[in-house]
């Protein structure tokens, strides 16, 4: 069961940046609803992650427009993305391996009562959470070292979760996970959908994105090359969107051969 | 947010039912009661977590040993003696643990002490400056001079161990000027720094006041902490768990004071030091500013990602080791009576590093506790005078330590080794 609502909660019109010389992406436009999962695909170097660090606020864009639920919104820094509720888990893991399960869940953010950790609320606050999600890890109380690699990405998406974030933008949640892992990991990802969050997952792996999304929206060389509706989309037609395939040899041929024929 | 928004957000009935049969095979959480000790202790064994049993093993093979060899060894005077010399190099070592937790290490912390027992001698005697002035300007020099350190490494991003290096050159030059041609400052030995080691309360009741003391803080915190978990529902420690622990501290702690009565009373030295280690472990583990150090000695991207101000932190850190360095420094001068060429020169440097990691820090930071300090030195110091009351010169002293030092490192990295294959390293 999916609600979308009209307005969506994220929307860049016409989005461009420029590295120097680079043009990394071009006039790019995307909406994400509540309640939707967006997966935003695309070979290496289509532009996915800087697509995602603008709208982190990690490289602010050069021309365009972000909409935030239907408002024009500057994002200069990360902490203008946090502020407004994106909440980003990168793929490369921002846990401490020494530290137990709650600790990093508040790592930065500790609860404190008279300038002293309030630990036992911390804890239950914890559990509570990690329960909402389903998440199962043996003990909030032990190291994360001790965890199983898709038991971290969890306990990394239920650290995003803690700021009640309005969007969550999941980079590659499942590289590197076993099968049993990404499973779980997919769970979670339906989970936040269920709970309202709009979710902007990037994946190279189509099956997790015919898993759980709703919508693909596919990346060529920073350009927009179309967003598919999962459901009746193919893998084959995503996959062709991804590399271009549409336009190969053949394509080329026919056109040039028409247009002679002119 | 409050999560007790996010739970009535619920929206998927099977979440919120697979929650309570959240029942993994592989969960470690222990059973109840005892025989969940028990378990609970096997597996840690095998998982490689240690923890102080190595060096608690190792501090009862000394006193076997020495007491077997001469019955001095466990005396009222050796017991009180060696508790008081060993406040130095704990102080040292505190702060070197703080250090070692970040993961980095201070090879200035020797010369630092030695600048400060210089600072105290040349104000308060030369100078004739007010005694606890002069203290309170040596222990700040110690935070400055640490500060400074941590600016290069931190800021420049110049290898702490470079940089303290330079720092032990450069601080061991500062002291020697300092002091001048004559190299001996002596200190006044009923002043503030020659009472420091001096001193000694006494009255019986002041042993057994702070052991009592002890005890029933311990208590008190340990139970008032289980009832409010009780009371939001987490996993609480068992009331026999407390008291279990509570019984062993009682004995330790009025065995102590027992041993103190006899001889001259409670060492003044040692309260302080107490108090010391007290205090780090409470910032270190009850606070949130300890909680990012350990952080940073876990991950400093996280942390960085996390918001930490990692600059802010290790600078912190690195004046926290030079304001221990200062402060072991003073007790070191009080012991000795004296500034002189020779203070934090010798083996204090390695003598402090080797108390931090053979008390169970971990060299690989994010692993440690201050009270590391209090029983790595121990075992240092109590090497030195059983060996003293045989009469063994100082070059055995030297290799029994070193190897002391080398099984405690080897233990260090076969138990990271083990812990990473039982995924708890």
């Amino acid at each position: 069961m999916v609600h979308v609502s009209a307005t969506p909660v994220l929307a860049l019109r016409g989005v461009s940046k420029r590295f120097g010389a680079v043009q990394a992406l071009t006039d790019v436009e995307l909406e994400v609803h509540a309640g939707e999962v967006v997966a935003l695909v695309g070979d290496n170097g289509a532009g996915k992650s800087t697509l995602v660090k603008t709208i982190a606020g990690v490289h602010p864009i050069d021309d365009g427009v972000i909409e935030w639920d239907g408002r024009p919104v500057q994002i200069n820094k990360p902490h203008d993305a946090q502020n407004l509720g994106i909440a980003t888990v990168y793929q490369d893991l921002a846990l401490c391996d020494n530290i137990d399960v709650v600790g990093n869940l508040y790592l930065g953010r500790e609860l404190r009562k008279f300038g002293i950790l309030d630990e036992v609320e911390m804890e239950r606050r914890s559990r509570e959470l990690l329960s909402t999600l389903s998440i199962r890890i043996p003990s909030v109380r032990i190291p994360i070292a001790s965890l199983s690699g898709g038991q971290r990405q969890t306990v990394a998406i239920a650290r995003s979760m803690l700021g009640e974030p309005k969007l969550v933008i999941l980079d590659e949640p499942t590289a590197a996970l076993g099968v049993e892992q990404t499973a779980q990991v997919l769970d979670l990802v339906e989970r936040l959908r269920e709970r309202g969050h709009a979710v902007i997952l990037i994946s190279h792996n189509m099956a997790d994105v015919k898993a759980v999304a709703d919508k693909v929206a596919v990346l060529r060389l920073g350009r927009n090359n179309g967003v598919f509706d999962v459901k009746t989309t193919s893998q084959e037609e995503i996959i062709s969107a991804i590399t271009g395939a549409t336009e190969n040899a053949v394509t080329r041929r026919a056109a040039r051969n028409a247009e002679a024929q002119k | 947010m409050t999560t007790d928004k996010t739970s009535t957000a619920v929206v998927n009935p099977e979440a919120a039912k697979g929650a309570d049969i959240a029942v993994d095979p592989r969960l470690l959480v222990r059973e109840q009661g005892l025989g969940g000790y028990l378990t609970e202790f096997k597996r840690k064994m095998r998982g490689g977590d240690l923890g102080s049993i190595p060096v608690i093993v190792g501090l009862l093979i000394i006193c076997v040993v020495f007491q077997s060899l001469n019955s001095e060894f466990l005396s009222a005077k050796n017991v009180s003696d060696i508790a008081v010399t060993m406040v130095a190099t704990g102080m040292m070592a505190v702060g070197i643990i703080f250090v070692l937790l970040l993961g980095e290490i201070d090879l200035s912390v020797g010369s630092v002490s030695g600048v400060s027992g210089a600072v105290v001698a040349v104000l308060s005697v030369t100078h004739g400056m007010n005694e606890w002035l002069a203290v309170l300007i040596a222990i700040a020099s110690g935070a400055v001079i640490g500060a400074i350190h941590g600016f290069f490494f931190a800021r420049i991003g110049a290898p702490a161990f470079a940089v303290t290096l330079a720092g032990l050159l450069f601080w061991l030059g500062f002291m020697l000027q300092l002091l001048g041609d004559t190299g001996t400052i002596n200190l006044d030995s009923d002043g503030v720094v020659g009472k420091l080691t001096t001193y000694y309360f006494a009255d019986v009741a002041a042993a057994y006041g702070l052991a009592a003391v002890a005890v029933i803080g311990y208590f008190l915190s340990a139970f008032l902490d289980t009832r409010r978990r009780e009371a939001v529902g987490v996993p609480s420690r068992p009331i026999i768990d407390i008291a279990i622990r509570t019984a062993v501290l009682a004995v330790f702690g009025f065995g102590a004071a027992f041993m103190f009565n006899q001889y001259r009373g409670l060492p003044l030295a040692l309260v302080l030091f107490l108090v010391v280690l007290v205090g780090t472990d409470f910032v270190l583990r009850r606070t949130a500013y300890g909680r990012k150090i350990f952080a940073l000695g876990g991950s400093v991207e996280a942390s960085r990602r996390a918001g930490i101000n990692v600059t802010a932190i290790r600078v912190s850190v690195f004046a926290i080791a030079g304001t221990f360095a200062a402060i072991g420094g003073l007790f070191w001068a009080s012991k000795i009576a004296a500034a002189n060429q020779g203070s934090g020169g010798g083996d204090l440097l390695m003598n402090v590093i080797a108390a931090a990691v053979i008390g169970g820090t971990s060299l690989f930071g994010g692993r440690g506790r201050t009270w590391n300090a209090l029983l790595g030195v121990m075992v240092i110091v109590s090497i030195q005078y059983g060996l003293a009351l045989e009469g063994i010169a100082t070059p055995i002293n030297y290799m029994i330590t070193g190897a002391v030092l080398l099984v405690t490192v080897v233990i260090d990295s076969i138990t990271r080794k083990t812990q990473k294959t039982a995924g708890r390293a």
